[in-house]
C-alpha cells in the first residue's frame, strides 16, 4: 500500500532571534544564542528545517531565594548571596546557554530593593558570565517600571532578553529595549487570544516583531500544564500557517512552576519515593514536554534536571 | 483571504484616460492605493480601450515598477498572457479560463508551465450557468482538466460565476451552494474566487450588497475575491467572517494583527 504524503509545507517560518552581543556587535558577551527560525513543528526533521537547538537558561536571583527547597540549596547555598557566583557556577560548573536573572529583591511586598541596587546585580551578572542575560523583573507593574529602565540603560547594547510586558504593561519596557538593543519576553495569562494581542501592541508602538519572544505562563505537570501546551500548539501552527503575531520564539518558565509545587518539593510522602530523584525528575519532565509543544528557551533550576534535559535534547537534535 | 485590487480595469475612465494618453500617474496611484489596503494582486484589465499588446505590457510594467504586488493578468487574449507571462516579477494569476475546451487546453498547460495561479471560470461555450448544478459540472470539468495537466488544486481558483442581484436574483443563492459544493472537489480543496462587483451592479446600496454576500460567500467556503479593497468596511468584514470561522486566532486588534501579516515582502 502507497503511504499517503504526510509532509506539510509551511508558510511561514518562526523568527529568529539572536540574544546577546559580543564586543564586535556592541556588548561585551562572549557568546550568543540564537533560537527560533524552524519551519516546521518541533523536531519533525523530516518536513522542514530546525536551525536553532533550544536554548537553556538557568535561574539567578538577586536575593537569597527564601523559598527554595533544600534540595535546590544544596547546590547553591554556597553561592545564592551573590547573583554574579551564582551565575558563574551555573554557567561554568551546570552548563547554562544563557543566566536568567529574577529580580526577586525588587519586589515591593518583600525587600524592596531600589533600582540602584538592581542594576549593580545587572553589572555583577554581566561581568561574571559571557554568557548572554535574561534579565526579568519583580512581577510588580509599577516597581518594574522604576527597575528596569535602569537595568536597560546600564546593559545598553548587550541585546538581553527583558521581561515582561503585558497587555496592561508594555509601553516604558516597549521604549527602552527599542532605546537600548534589547530583547523583549511578551507575557499572557494562558490565553492564546491575549498572547497575539500583547504582540500587536508591542509591535503598534514600532517594535520589530523579531525582537520579541512569546511567554504564554507556564505550568508545572499536574498544574495547568496540558493547557498551556494546547496554546503553543496552536500558536506555533497559525504562526507557520502566517500569523505574524504567533511566530516568534517561545520561552517557558519551568523551575519557578515547578520547585513550588508539593509533588517536587514535599518529602513527607514515603510512597512518593525520594525527593532527589522525584524532584528533578518534575522539573525535567515538565521541561521534556514544553520542549514537545516547541519552547525554545527553557528557565530551569535544578543542576541535575538541567543535564537530563541536555542530553534529551541533543537526542532529539541528532534524531534527524 | 486572497484580495485582487479591481481598479485597474480598462471599465473605469480613468483608466481610460491614462491609457489613451499614457499618464503613468493614474495606475500608479491605483497601484499604491489598493497595495496599501492589502491588496494581494493588483488585477490589471485593458478592457475594449485598446487591442494592442503594448498598451497591455505598458500598463503591467507601470504597476510592477511602482509596487512590489503579484499581477493577475485579465485578459481573454492568449497572446496579452503570454507576453505578460514574460515580464511578471512576482508569481502572477492568469485571468481567466472558462470550461471551453479550447480555453483549456490553452491556458491549463500554460498556468502549469509557468507556476501560476489560474482562475477557472464556470461558464463555456454555452454560456453562462443559470443553476447549481451546471455550476459544479463546470468546476469539476475545470477541476479535472488541471489536475490532469499539472496544475495542482492550490494555484487553481474556481469561480462560480456571480450575476446581479437586481436582474437575476435567484443566482446568488444558487453561487452560495454552488461554493458549498466546490469545496468537496478535493482536499485540500482548490481555491474559490469571485468577481464581487458583478452582484451590485446598478444597485443604489452597492457597497452594503457586496459587503453583505461577500460575508455570506466566506462562510459558504469563498477564499478568493475580485473586489474593491480600497473599500476598508467591504476588507475588515472579509477579515472579521474569517476570524469568526475560526481561520484566525482572536486578539482585541485582529484586524492590525491580519494586516501586520499582510505587510508587502511576508508570505511572499
Amino acid at each position: 500500500m502507497l503511504i499517503p504524503e504526510v509532509r506539510q509545507k509551511w508558510a511561514n517560518p518562526i523568527n529568529t532571534i539572536t540574544i546577546g552581543a559580543t564586543p564586535e556587535e556592541g556588548g561585551t558577551r562572549t557568546r550568543t544564542v540564537t533560537v527560533g527560525g524552524s519551519t516546521t513543528l518541533p523536531f519533525l526533521h523530516f518536513e522542514g528545517k530546525i536551525p536553532h537547538r533550544p536554548a537553556l537558561a538557568m535561574e539567578v536571583q538577586d536575593i537569597t531565594p527564601k523559598d527554595w527547597p533544600e534540595i535546590l540549596g544544596e547546590h547553591f547555598s554556597d553561592v545564592w548571596d551573590d547573583p554574579g557566583r551564582w551565575a558563574k557556577k551555573c554557567v561554568d560548573q551546570l552548563g547554562a546557554d544563557l543566566v536568567c536573572l529574577r529580580l526577586a529583591g525588587c519586589d515591593p511586598d518583600g525587600e524592596n530593593k531600589s533600582p540602584d541596587e538592581a542594576a549593580v546585580a545587572v553589572k555583577s551578572v554581566l561581568e561574571a558570565v559571557g554568557v548572554p542575560l535574561i534579565v526579568w523583573g519583580c512581577g510588580d507593574n509599577d516597581k518594574d517600571n522604576e527597575v528596569l529602565p535602569q537595568c536597560s540603560e546600564i546593559s545598553a547594547g548587550e541585546r538581553s532578553l527583558f521581561g515582561s510586558i503585558t497587555e496592561d504593561n508594555y509601553k516604558t519596557l516597549v521604549a527602552l529595549c527599542k532605546a537600548d538593543g534589547h530583547k523583549l519576553i511578551a507575557e499572557s495569562p494562558v490565553d492564546i487570544n491575549i498572547a497575539k494581542q500583547v504582540n500587536v501592541l508591542a509591535t503598534d508602538l514600532g517594535l520589530d516583531p523579531k525582537d520579541i519572544v512569546i511567554y504564554p505562563t507556564s505550568g508545572a505537570l499536574g498544574y495547568g500544564m496540558e493547557y498551556v501546551y494546547s496554546i503553543m500548539e496552536r500558536g506555533r501552527i497559525a504562526g507557520l500557517d502566517g500569523d505574524t503575531m504567533w511566530a516568534m520564539p517561545i520561552l517557558c518558565d519551568i523551575g519557578k512552576e515547578v520547585w513550588k509545587v508539593k509533588e517536587a518539593v514535599s518529602d513527607e510522602i514515603a510512597e512518593w519515593g525520594d525527593q532527589s530523584q522525584r524532584g528533578p525528575l518534575w522539573e525535567a519532565t515538565t521541561a521534556y514536554v514544553y520542549l514537545l509543544a516547541g519552547a525554545d528557551i527553557l528557565i530551569m533550576r535544578h543542576p541535575k534536571a538541567v543535564s537530563e534535559v541536555k542530553k534529551y535534547l541533543e537526542k532529539l537534535i541528532e534524531s534527524k | 483571504m486572497i484580495f485582487i485590487g479591481e481598479r485597474i480595469n480598462g471599465g473605469f475612465k480613468d483608466i481610460v484616460k491614462a491609457i489613451k494618453e499614457k499618464d503613468k500617474d493614474i495606475i500608479k496611484k491605483w497601484a499604491i492605493r489598493q497595495t496599501r489596503a492589502g491588496a494581494d494582486y493588483i488585477d490589471v484589465n485593458i478592457g475594449a480601450v485598446s487591442n494592442k499588446v503594448k498598451d497591455y505590457i505598458w500598463m503591467i510594467e507601470t504597476v510592477q515598477e511602482t509596487v512590489p504586488t503579484p499581477i493577475s493578468i485579465d485578459t481573454n487574449k492568449l497572446e496579452f498572457v503570454k507576453e505578460a507571462l514574460k515580464l511578471c516579477q512576482k508569481t502572477p494569476l492568469i485571468n481567466s479560463t472558462t470550461a471551453h475546451d479550447e480555453k483549456l487546453d490553452q491556458l491549463v498547460p500554460l498556468a502549469a508551465e509557468h507556476e501560476v495561479g489560474l482562475i477557472g471560470v464556470c461558464m463555456d461555450e454555452k454560456g453562462s450557468p443559470q443553476d447549481v448544478n451546471r455550476r459544479v459540472e463546470l468546476a469539476a470539468k475545470i477541476f479535472t482538466h488541471a489536475v490532469e495537466k499539472g496544475l495542482p488544486p492550490e494555484r487553481l481558483f474556481l469561480d462560480p460565476v456571480i450575476m446581479p442581484l437586481k436582474f437575476l436574483q435567484p443566482q446568488a443563492a444558487n453561487v452560495l451552494e454552488a461554493i458549498r459544493q466546490f469545496k468537496l472537489l478535493s482536499d485540500p480543496p482548490p481555491h474559490i474566487g469571485v468577481g464581487l462587483s458583478n452582484i451590485s451592479s446598478q444597485t443604489i446600496e452597492s457597497r452594503l450588497i457586496n459587503r453583505t454576500f461577500l460575508v455570506m460567500a466566506i462562510e459558504a467556503g469563498l477564499d478568493a475575491a475580485i473586489c474593491d479593497v480600497t473599500d476598508t468596511e467591504l476588507v475588515n468584514a472579509a477579515i472579521t467572517a474569517e476570524l469568526i470561522k475560526g481561520e484566525h486566532i482572536y486578539s482585541d486588534s485582529f484586524i492590525k494583527a491580519y494586516q501586520a501579516a499582510k505587510k508587502p515582502g511576508v508570505g511572499d
